[in-house]
């Protein structure tokens, strides 16, 4: 086969075409960067470049939903930029990334999601769509989110439990930004640790003279994901709005999520490359420099068992999205923290390893068949996302996104193949069955024979429209169930009133230039008399004697009988 | 017998079948001076001893209430220490151990003393006390030395609810978790997550929702099953054994039986309110009567909640009951008659708890007898370390006890109760099962219906801290708990030039955001030298280095 990156026409012959509900045997034609037939016997004008798939698999190509291909730190990029990023994406069989935007606390959102739109506009080699992270809660982000939904084509947000006094919200803040990111239909995603609990750990790992990367691990313990899991679920129960859980990282985040699915709240789980390829026992590496790769939030659980065990949810369904968190620094930058783990830049590598992994780990070891690859790899991200089936489907109309696949194929990961530009790879020296063999991206090839062939700034910007069927038509359905709450309609109480001591406030004494974290306001006092609210006629209970309290204030208008006691 | 008012100093108790915690058999008990002296059959006793004959009934320990609530700055609760100390006698139970919440701008040890002083005065039964911790301040530390050390007050209370008023952080309860920890004292923890409360508050009021329902409603027992997962996660991290009051919801009680299965060292207390009954009565169309039933956590309105508390207790994945006594009477509670928030909160259940849990878990048959005696008095001694002092029939022990009849029946109201308060949340249930003579140090104080109690005759039981029950474990744990750094030596690679990041970026939002400090990081002197284990890789370089000084070294070998 010659090189040629701007054929506009291929047909594909002879594949199995795998989609997330069922396989069959057909050929694909396709035109224009869409699908324009299956079935077999195709008509197809003459000239037209065909590929033999041999009885391959011919799947979606993958959607890698969690990316930070330009995420700031001191002033520096992670160095996989959206070039360098996307390359090693469809080297992977990824053809679509979502790319988190990560505004400085307090910039504008609008503001960077431009800055981040015009930097992947220029080198994005596959298509992309992109996240907001919502870093701080500001006077007038309402606007701006409304402006992002309606206009600028992004539906899901990010809120922090982490990283305090920097990204992280406080619960009262996470229900209103759950209960403005639910009115405008957007996906709400969760960077679940508890933030007040890290900063305590990492003080007390510092104080004990542990600075290595090691303390990255000991400062997170796997259970303060767990309990921000919970909450999270707990507070979107509340608001009976849909929460998405980026990076699950460990057993117990994982068995929350899966828990709280039983119990009917709509929540989604996402499981990365690394916490299902690997483990956190690296973080003891003797290897500065190793061990710094491996640093990232939620950190990679030193409990061995995780990724078998994040495969077999993810197999189960109780997990559901895989992504990458692909945001890798090099060792020098890495080394920023060298002193202090906590200034260690955080992301590993993942973008180009991720399908590779999940069928090596979840097909060939039997957890799951290819329709299931195929749902968790690409279409059920496509579906939350709302980007089905354009995305995430091989059907007549959708992008020409396809992946020719081979599940023979053996692959040792090492960074020296790998199209990342750090110096480490996390999944060094991990042998893989499963990889893809071509791969075609808006219906050109872009990566065939192990050579990528592709244009910086090839890919396109994906708008994505808010209210995802997949994910509010149960919402909206639970809204109408729910109905609107109704207080008891019991008339107005008309009895006695004691009356309140004025009483002073909880104040802290004498407060110290240290301030304690108590941020204590007093509590606003209501004045109880101003009702003019009165009620009459027989109730219910008049019969029942009444026996009075003591201290009693005669109310205006002497007493009633509708408090009877007794 | 007895004359109210006289005080025998002995007192023989034949006949009775006594019940422990771990077993239960026949003999006679002789009590002098307030303490069990003699146990066994034939016992050679001085003439004239005043004889209380058992005739076959259970002879139990005294119940021990590990919660309430007789005094309250501000609004006082209609029970007093004197009127909820008699109620408590009536019932059965012969210890308490009251919640001190301090005024606002008290000292935590000017606030014990007052409440002493109250109860030195009012007291019919012995009492303790734990202590409220209404914020976070400097001098905790040091405060809380000082009552644990001096003052025998080992347990200490944080609340996650009560926004902007009594709420703590999860960084303070960190702090005060560590703190109580290095005491060797008891953290205990009122869950419910503050914030979510008070959102869910502001909507329904905004939905027109004025009434009790929605206390009940915006407090939904998700948001309190929230809470307790999150204390247990902060308790392990500090490593301190947690108390959690009030386990009101099956949500909030499976989350805590979870936590012990995963070793957690944590005790949940369910009250008389959630044991025997449930929240439907928020919705009662009598306001007074619906009002009756607020206090935090809510009552579950879920009506298998009962069932499942005590199924929980009889197994042992709950410990301790207390009662949360604090009520209010009727025009107290209206204060909130336009605006729930504001109704003050509490039940009764100081006398009912006793027949409350033999009702519904001994005559149920999900326990026996001597459960029955660790879940109401002997577990509750352990943990707060005044056992085998309470909590248990032996030589040597205080003399409280109870003649235990359990084909006695006895149906709740308010017109027959103790209590101050209008309306009973038990009114109309009955009960198999209450005391028919309750002797509190000594001396008989129940007979025949009849209560004989003297105002200011209970002592302070002072507590020591480091409970064995409690302690052992978590004191192995912290020998188990250090860990160690890997001695891997100075990273001495290249670095990547933070400096351009170091010109301090300009916080944008008010007040957060601080910028990291910056470190200097060529201020290294140590250094390291011969082979390492991966010397023979291959190096590549990273983009964008700044030579470090004294040239590269190999620790770092790229690959």
């Amino acid at each position: 086969m010659r090189k040629h990156n701007n054929f506009d026409r291929l047909l594909i012959k002879g594949g199995r075409i795998i989609n997330d509900d069922h396989s069959f045997y057909a050929d694909i034609y396709l035109e224009d960067g869409l699908i324009k037939q299956i079935g077999e016997n195709l008509i197809v004008p003459g000239g037209v470049k065909t590929i033999e798939a041999n009885g391959r698999m011919v799947i979606p190509g993958g959607i890698d939903v969690n990316t930070y291909l330009q995420k700031p730190y001191q002033g520096m990029t992670a160095v996989d930029d959206f070039y360098q990023g996307t390359k090693a994406a469809l080297a992977g069989g990824t053809t679509m990334i979502i790319d988190h935007v990560l505004p400085e606390p307090g910039s504008s959102l609008l503001t960077s999601f431009e800055k981040w739109h015009e930097a992947a506009d220029t080198k994005s080699c596959c298509d992309y769509s992109l996240h907001v992270d919502i870093t701080s809660w500001y006077d007038g982000i309402r606007e701006e989110l409304e402006i992002l939904v309606q206009d600028k084509g992004v539906n899901s947000f990010q809120v922090y439990m982490a990283y305090k006094d920097l990204y992280q919200m406080s619960d009262s803040q996470l229900y209103e930004a759950f209960t403005f990111l639910k009115s405008l239909g957007a996906v709400i995603l969760v960077h679940a640790e508890n933030g007040d609990l890290i900063a305590q750990e990492q003080k007390r790992i510092l104080e004990m003279g542990i600075t290595g990367p090691e303390g990255h691990a000991l400062s997170r313990p796997e259970e303060l994901e767990a309990e921000a899991v919970f909450r999270a679920i707990t507070i979107a129960s509340r608001i009976n709005c849909p929460v998405y859980i980026t990076k699950v990282m460990s057993k117990s985040a994982a068995d929350i999520i899966a828990l709280a699915r039983k119990k009917g709240p709509l929540v989604f789980g996402e499981p990365i490359t690394a916490s299902l390829g690997t483990d956190g026992t690296h973080y003891w590496s003797k290897n500065w420099a190793k061990a710094a790769a491996f640093v990232t939030s939620p950190p990679l659980s030193p409990d061995p068992t995780t990724p078998d065990h994040l495969n077999s949810l993810l197999a189960c369904g109780d997990l559901q999205v895989t992504g990458s968190g692909h945001c890798p620094y090099s060792t020098a930058q890495k080394a920023i923290g060298k002193d202090n783990f906590t200034m260690i830049p955080e992301g590993v590598n993942g973008i180009e390893e991720r399908m590779t992994v999940v069928w090596d780990k979840a097909v060939a070891t039997g957890k799951m068949d290819e329709s299931q690859f195929v749902a968790v790899t690409s279409t059920n991200a496509a579906k939350i996302f709302n980007l089905y089936p354009r995305k995430g489907r091989i059907a007549v109309g959708s992008d020409a996104d396809v992946v020719i696949w081979d599940p023979d194929k053996v692959k040792t990961i090492t960074a020296k193949s790998h199209k990342s530009a750090v110096e480490y790879n996390i999944f060094e020296g991990m042998e893989c069955h499963g990889a893809p063999l071509v791969v075609i991206s808006q219906g050109k090839i872009v990566f065939e024979d192990g050579n990528l062939h592709v244009n910086k700034g090839m890919g396109r910007f994906i708008p994505r429209k808010p209210f995802p069927e997949y994910l509010y038509q149960r919402i909206k359905i639970r809204n109408k169930v729910v109905g609107e709450l109704q207080g008891v309609s019991r008339g107005m109480y008309d009895g006695p009133v004691y009356e309140i001591p004025a009483m002073p406030k909880y104040a802290t004494p004498a407060p110290s230039t240290k301030s304690s974290p108590a941020k204590n306001q007093p509590p606003p006092i209501r004045n109880l008399h101003q009702s003019n609210f009165s009620l009459s006629g027989a109730q219910i209970d008049d019969n029942n004697p009444r026996r009075t309290g003591h201290r009693i204030v005669a109310p205006p208008g002497g007493r009633s009988n509708i408090t009877s006691l007794g | 017998m007895l004359f109210p008012g006289k005080a025998p100093d002995r007192l023989l108790i034949k006949g009775g079948k006594i019940v422990n915690d771990d077993q239960s058999f026949y003999a006679d008990i002789f009590v002098e001076d307030g303490l069990i002296k003699q146990i066994g059959e034939d016992l050679l006793v001085p003439a004239g001893v005043r004889t209380v004959d058992a005739g076959g009934q259970l002879v139990v320990p005294g119940g021990l209430d590990a919660h309430t609530r007789l005094r309250a700055p501000g609004t006082s609760p209609a029970d007093d220490l004197h009127r909820g100390t008699k109620a408590a006698l009536a019932g059965g139970t012969t210890m308490i151990i009251d919640h001190v919440l301090p005024e606002p701008g008290a000292t935590l040890a000017a606030a014990c003393e007052r409440w002493r002083d109250s109860a030195r005065r009012q007291a019919c039964c012995d009492y303790a006390l734990h202590l409220d911790l209404p914020r976070w301040h400097e001098s905790l530390a040091e405060e809380l030395r000082a009552l644990a050390k001096d003052k025998g007050v080992n347990s200490f209370l944080v609340f996650m609810a009560y926004k902007d008023k009594l709420q703590c952080t999860d960084a303070q309860m960190y702090e005060i978790f560590s703190i109580i920890r290095d005491l060797g004292a008891i953290a205990q923890v009122h869950a419910e997550n503050g914030d979510i409360i008070d959102e869910e508050q502001k909507r329904l009021l905004e939905l027109g929702i004025t009434g009790p329902e929605g206390h009940v409603l915006s407090r939904p027992e998700e948001v309190e099953a929230e809470a307790v997962y999150r204390a247990i996660t902060i308790a392990k991290q500090a490593n301190c054994p947690l108390y959690v009051t009030k386990i009101m919801s099956k949500g909030a009680a499976d989350v805590l039986a979870q936590a012990k299965r995963k070793g957690a060292v944590v005790y949940g207390e369910p009250i008389t309110a959630s044991l025997g009954t449930d929240g439907s009565h928020y919705w009662s169309k009598n306001w007074a009567k619906a009002a009756a039933f607020v206090t935090s956590p809510p009552i579950s309105p879920d009506p298998t909640t009962s069932d499942h508390l005590t199924s929980l207790l009889a197994c042992g994945d709950l410990q301790v009951t207390g009662s949360a006594h604090c009520v209010f009477t009727t025009a107290q509670k209206a204060v909130g008659k336009d605006d729930f928030t504001l109704i003050p909160e509490g039940t009764n259940g100081i006398e009912e708890r006793m027949s409350v849990i033999w009702e519904k878990c001994v005559v149920s048959g999900k326990m026996d007898e001597n459960d029955f005696v660790a879940v109401t008095s002997t577990n509750a001694a352990k943990i707060f370390n005044c056992y085998p002092r309470k909590g248990r029939i032996a030589v040597g022990s205080d003399a409280d006890l109870v003649l235990w009849n359990p084909k006695a029946t006895k149906i709740i109201s308010a017109k027959t109760h103790n209590s101050n308060a209008e309306y009973n949340i038990f009114e109309g249930l009955e009960c198999h099962g209450a005391p028919s003579v309750v002797i509190s140090q000594g001396r008989v104080v129940l007979e025949e219906g009849s209560l004989f109690v003297t105002p200011g005759s209970g002592r302070f039981i002072p507590r020591k801290t480091f409970p064995d029950f409690v302690y052992k474990r978590i004191k192995a744990r912290n020998r188990l708990a250090e860990v160690h750094g890997v001695p891997r030596g100075l990273y001495d690679g290249p670095v990547h030039d933070a400096a351009v990041a170091a010109a301090p970026r300009t916080a944008p939002c008010s007040g957060k955001g601080q910028a990291l400090a910056v470190r200097n990081l060529h201020r290294s002197g140590f250094s390291l030298s011969g082979s390492q284990a991966d010397d023979h890789i291959a190096r590549r370089t990273a983009q964008k280095i700044i030579a470090p000084p004294g040239g590269r070294s190999t620790i770092t070998s790229l690959s």
